[in-house]
């Protein structure tokens, strides 16, 4: 049990419009090891993005449970998740998500200040992250001042930068060409190695799936498929060969 | 099962979310210039009406034969008390009425537009106290600024016409203590009109959730 950073069990979301119920998930359980890299595959309106916002605390489930680290996070109360979002994840956004009035060390260093970190120790641990991932020299940046990919490698260090457990990434490379979007890619799996986190994202770039250790396909709000690396190779070579050159 | 516990998020002190709002300020130099034009200009109108009326009590107080004729030329009554009627009042409680709802108004528009902004920060772990303060503060400091800027500029004006309708004589009687004291209430009825006209929008602000950063602008 306690190999599990994450388990989902039996997570069901029902969304009530006028006398209609729309049933966004419908029961998902899925457990997720320390250490692994999930992707969660599935088609818009699939309930992928309700579920994945379920797994950060963002939303809470009609049924069922999420637990991190063997709290379930529905008994948290609302200082407990800030908390949690703070010090246990970082966030991965498609669209970056910086804010547009402050520099890019800035950026990065408010994260840490929300950990309660003086400052000036913030400062200095942002331009540490800042350093890793490659943008040194883009410290005093405004966000439209860099360019996609190097907006979410800022992005990556806001969220690295209070050595969280599990990266949570929502189409991280959904805003990038493929290029870009395979560096942001090896990025995180360098990351990922080096740091020992837990990654779970929710994609449909099929670049995403040879980085992945397991990939679960969700539709119509239910697992429809999960499968774990060697499962999927041999489908990823195949797209490979029609989508990436 | 863990090893640790959840603990509880620690708020920010004001003086960092004084230090995050104040350079965001900055940032969005020409965005807050337009919402503190509406204060100057009320603000500078109130200084203005305050202002002018101390000088012209002084000037009709010095009782100079040549200075009651210029006096009466620009249509002052030089046996009233004041200048002041209820009808100025009017105008200039309604143009403070409306720098109130404009300052509400340009700060629901900065919510409204940061929203993604405000979920994101909630992400990161802001609690909601972080929100409101930084909000709270942005709208203030644009207030108090504005205030400042429109006193001064209400100074120079009702100087500068009191120099055209009297010429010297405005110096030879300036109110000094007159004008400070004038000064002071515009500072803090137009402080005290920004800071109220903040905490509405600070706590809408505040209210927004985490999963708004969640949302893809098509």
């Amino acid at each position: 049990m306690s190999d599990f950073i994450i388990t989902a069990k039996d997570v069901t979301k029902v969304y009530v419009m006028g006398e209609e119920e729309v049933h966004a998930l419908r029961g998902i359980s899925m457990n997720v090891k320390r250490g692994e890299y999930v992707s969660i595959m599935g088609p818009s309106g699939s309930g992928k993005s309700t579920f994945f916002n379920m797994i950060g605390g963002l939303d809470t489930p009609t049924a069922g449970e999420v637990t991190m680290e063997g709290y379930k996070l529905s008994e948290l109360n609302n200082r407990q998740l800030a908390w949690v979002r703070c010090h246990k994840i970082g966030f991965i956004f498609q669209g970056f998500n910086l804010i547009p009035a402050m520099t890019a060390l800035e950026n990065v260093a408010i994260s840490r200040i929300f950990a309660g970190v003086a400052p000036d120790q913030a400062r200095r641990d942002a331009a540490a992250v800042l350093e890793k991932v490659g943008l040194g020299h883009r410290l005093d940046h405004l966000p439209s001042e860099v360019s996609g990919g190097q907006q979410q490698r800022i992005a990556i260090a806001r969220a690295l930068v209070n050595r969280p457990a599990i990266i949570l990434a929502d189409e991280p490379t959904g805003n990038l060409d493929l290029k870009t979007g395979q560096e942001i890619i090896n990025l995180l799996n360098e990351m990922k190695r080096e740091l020992d986190i837990t990654i779970i994202s929710a994609t449909h770039d099929m670049k995403m799936l040879s980085a992945s250790d397991t990939v679960a396909w969700i539709k119509d709000g239910a697992i429809e498929r999960l499968a774990s690396k060697g499962e999927f190779e041999i489908e990823v070579g195949s797209i490979d060969g029609q989508t990436v050159v | 099962m863990a090893n640790h516990n959840i603990e509880e998020q620690v708020g920010i002190p004001w003086g960092i979310a004084f230090t995050v709002s104040w350079s965001g300020l900055k940032r969005r130099f020409m965005r807050s210039l337009i919402t503190m034009a509406g204060v100057i200009l009320a603000i500078a109108f109130l200084a203005y009406m305050l202002i002018s009326d101390k000088i012209v009590v002084a000037l009709v107080a010095a009782k100079d034969d040549e200075l009651n004729d210029l006096l009466q030329k620009s249509n002052v009554d030089i046996f009233a008390s004041s200048g002041t009627d209820s009808m100025m009042l009017l105008l200039i409680g309604l143009s403070l009425l409306t720098c109130l709802v404009g300052i509400i108004n340009s700060m629901l528009m900065a919510v409204t537009e940061r929203v993604k902004e405000i979920g994101t920060l909630k992400c990161l772990g802001a609690l909601d106290s972080f929100i409101v303060k930084t909000y709270f503060i942005e709208s203030s400091l644009q207030g108090v600024i504005g205030t400042i800027t429109g006193i001064i500029l209400g100074l120079a004006v009702a100087v500068g016409i009191a120099l055209i309708n009297y010429g010297t004589y405005t110096f030879s009687y300036l109110p000094l203590n007159g004008i400070v004291i004038s000064m002071l209430i515009a500072l803090v009825i137009g402080s005290g009109i920004s800071v109220f006209a903040a905490i509405g929008p600070a706590y809408l602000a505040a209210r927004k959730q985490p999963v708004e950063a969640m949302r893809v602008e098509e």
